[in-house]
């Protein structure tokens, strides 16, 4: 599923909202998980998971190319834990 | 943040009630579920894939007891985030897409 079709969907399903305001929603959420972890803030959804940062230290790498060794620089990730309800909803047994 | 938070986020941006804000957003995170839960991949562009993967079993061991059990196969959900919200978080960069 794509994010077209989830507003596709989402629409469908919610009565009188057009399609360009169930994007405008969609893009909102997203956005705002985004926003929320670029300023180190994590995002706590009951029933759906967590968005945290995770950190990477800097590390030695190679340059595939040449085997030259490099050094990769630390950096932050996103990272996301799915909550106990979706965890279970996906591993239906 | 929390679901309560990003429901006012979206009553800020549209002009909907609290209570249509609320259920919107119930309405987005359950058909997210309800597609991952088929085994579907739900991809959204600038942010990131949903995944699930079938894990098989492997050789676990109780923490409390030293009892060595057999993990059962699973299915579980990865995400695996885009470079446009990997560079986002990293370096603060502004989204173009």
């Amino acid at each position: 599923m794509t994010k077209a079709e989830l507003v596709e969907k989402v629409s469908d399903k919610v009565d009188g909202l057009t399609k360009k305001q169930t994007e405008v929603i969609i893009n909102t959420i997203f956005d705002s998980i985004k926003d929320s972890l670029a300023i180190g803030d994590k995002i706590e959804i009951r029933g759906f998971g967590s968005f945290k940062i995770r950190s990477r230290k800097q590390r030695e790498g190679r340059n595939p190319k040449t085997g030259s060794p490099v050094s990769v620089p630390s950096k932050k990730v996103p990272f996301f834990k799915a909550g106990k309800e979706l965890k279970e909803l996906v591993d239906n047994k | 943040m929390t679901k309560a938070d990003i429901v006012s986020e979206v009553y800020e941006k549209v002009g909907l009630s609290k209570k249509e804000a609320t259920d919107i957003v119930e309405t987005v995170l359950d058909t997210i579920k309800d597609t991952l839960k088929g085994g579907e991949t739900v991809k959204i562009a600038g942010f990131g894939n949903f995944v699930i993967r079938e894990k098989g079993s492997r050789k676990g061991r109780n923490p409390k007891t030293g009892e060595n059990i057999e993990i059962t196969p699973r299915k579980v959900v990865t995400f695996k985030p885009s470079m446009i919200f990997k560079d986002f978080v990293d370096k603060g960069k502004e989204e173009t897409a």
